[in-house]
């Protein structure tokens, strides 16, 4: 199965698991640009620790949703809530999503998650979260979203994504380590496709064919 | 390779959001299409196949109503018709008003000819359930072939073991026992089958663990018990020994679904084919935490 999708655009993330050294800004910049209630977390951080002292080696490796070109929660999704734009990002429209959560079981990257009820970070709602809150996201599939209100954006003001930190992703913008990198990996002159040219990457579980958006580079040349 | 120190969620880990809300879908509907297809065999052998087409129709009903009252926004529920290009839930939920409105005729006129096309449709019911687990393959236990095959031959011993609990109030279904005994041999090469599959291939450690504890209750009464009740009650036409290996049967299914949804479901998690050399030190070999490695054949 694949998506019949005609792209002229995909954007894409590079993350260079050499620089990333597992701060969590991308965490924290992601919660703040999207107000995700307690528990739920679009991007993160996992902290592997691998070998025997005193050979030990710990590797940061940022995941999410990987806006794969073929989705298979785009195919399972029953309501077409989930759906595959022209320029690679998968989005969830709430106002048809019923919450079935078989696109949560679809994703490889467990990267979606559906909160029933709203929950606070201190059980009662904090101003600033009575403020941000979002009841069309209680009972739906939620995930990342490339932030795709600044990718729209640069459509209207002619920026690009990736470069111009106003279109550009909150985690992306927010790396402290230039770790994280967003492009159109279309277009032979971006940043991403020039960095993936001259490095070593991989991409996670690539034998289940999601052909997902998110590459890791492991070698090569930095940035 | 020593095994790494995981932190967060880079292991696989049971799924938590389909409950035994969402396993009574495939436990009642699986059993209810499988009563459906079981219900021309009662026919057949001179018992009333109508009680069995109006359980089973119950019984799927019990399963959409139990995922309606799961679902986030059940007062959209409607919205699920909308992909049927791809998706077997839209699929399942497109074949369900047939297999109500064909089932129900059967039932009201007892013609022969709807409950045959209940019979089908029960069939394609069970199917379309066991392609939605295949579809989603963020759950290694159910994105292959073999779990469509035990699935789907689960569903039809079940409505066979139903049948045959029902052979108390119509003796003429004995020779039923024989068909339960060859289904549940079927049953029994489906789920060696894919518990082979699942070593063959790998898959994460608690799928596994998960079907290494529920494996001997289903193998000795799902199985070994349930056919050799079924085989008594068809030879000796004891009619409660037919049931007994019925009931065995049926609740056997029921519980591998549970087993199968609520337990042994484990997400994907991660891994890394090496890890990155960092600053001044060399890559490291790479990892699948929380998965059992593929067995060499």
């Amino acid at each position: 199965m694949s998506a019949q999708v005609n792209q002229d655009k995909r954007y894409v993330m590079a993350i260079d698991l050499r620089r990333c050294v597992g701060c969590q800004t991308c965490t924290a910049a992601c919660k703040n640009a999207n107000a995700t209630p307690p528990g739920v977390q679009w991007r993160r951080v996992l902290d592997i620790e691998t070998g025997e002292f005193p050979d030990v080696q710990r590797t940061f490796m940022p995941v999410g949703c990987m806006h794969c070109a073929n989705p298979p929660c785009m195919h399972v999704c029953p309501t077409t809530a989930t759906k595959l734009r022209a320029d690679g990002l998968v989005t969830i429209d709430y106002d048809i999503c019923i919450g079935c959560a078989n696109c949560v079981m679809a994703c490889p990257y467990d990267a979606r998650s559906i909160q029933h009820i709203a929950k606070y970070a201190y059980g009662v709602p904090m101003k600033s979260e009575e403020a941000r809150f979002e009841p069309e996201r209680l009972g739906v599939a939620t995930k990342c979203t490339f932030c795709k209100d600044r990718i729209d954006l640069a459509a209207k003001t002619g920026q690009t994504p990736g470069v111009d930190p106003e279109v550009t992703p909150a985690c992306v913008n927010s790396c402290i380590s230039d770790a994280m990198h967003f492009g159109d990996i279309k277009d032979p002159n971006s940043n991403v496709s020039k960095l993936l040219a001259k490095t070593e990457h991989f991409r996670m579980h690539e034998e289940l064919g999601t052909d997902p958006s998110i590459y890791y580079i492991l070698d090569g040349e930095e940035a | 390779m020593n095994e790494a120190r995981i932190l967060d969620r880079t292991v696989p880990r049971q799924q938590q959001e389909w409950d035994i809300k969402g396993a009574l879908n495939f436990i009642l509907g699986g059993a209810g299409s499988g009563l459906l297809v079981a219900a021309p065999f009662a026919a057949m052998l001179r018992a009333d196949p109508r009680p069995f087409v109006a359980l089973g129709l119950v019984l799927v009903a019990g399963g959409l109503f139990s995922v309606w009252l799961k679902i986030g926004r059940p007062w959209r529920a409607f919205h699920v018709v909308r992909r049927p290009s791809t998706s077997w839930m839209t699929r399942e939920a497109l074949i369900a008003p047939f297999l109500f409105a064909a089932g129900a005729l059967g039932v009201f006129s007892g013609a022969p000819l709807f409950i045959l096309v209940a019979a089908l449709l029960g069939a394609l019911y069970a199917y379309a359930q066991a392609r939605i687990l295949k579809a989603n393959i963020g759950i290694s236990a159910w994105r292959r072939w073999s779990c469509v095959a035990l699935i789907v031959v689960t569903a039809v011993v079940e409505g066979v073991g139903i049948v045959a609990f029902a052979s108390p109030f119509w003796p003429s279904l004995a020779p039923l026992g024989f068909l339960l005994a060859a289904l549940i041999v079927a049953r029994y090469i489906a789920w060696t089958n894919y518990i082979a599959d699942l070593r063959r291939t790998g898959a994460p450690k608690g799928t596994l663990q998960a079907f290494d504890v529920f494996a001997p209750r289903f193998l000795i009464l799902g199985h070994a018990a349930a056919a050799v009740f079924a085989l008594i009650g068809a030879i000796g036409h004891y009619p409660a020994a037919l049931a007994l290996g019925g009931a065995f049967a049926a609740v056997g299914g029921a519980l591998f679904k549970y087993t199968l949804v609520c337990r042994a479901a484990f997400t994907q998690g991660f891994s890394l084919p090496r890890t990155p050399a960092r600053g001044r030190g060399k890559p490291g070999p790479g990892l699948r935490p929380g998965w059992e490695p593929p067995q060499a054949n």
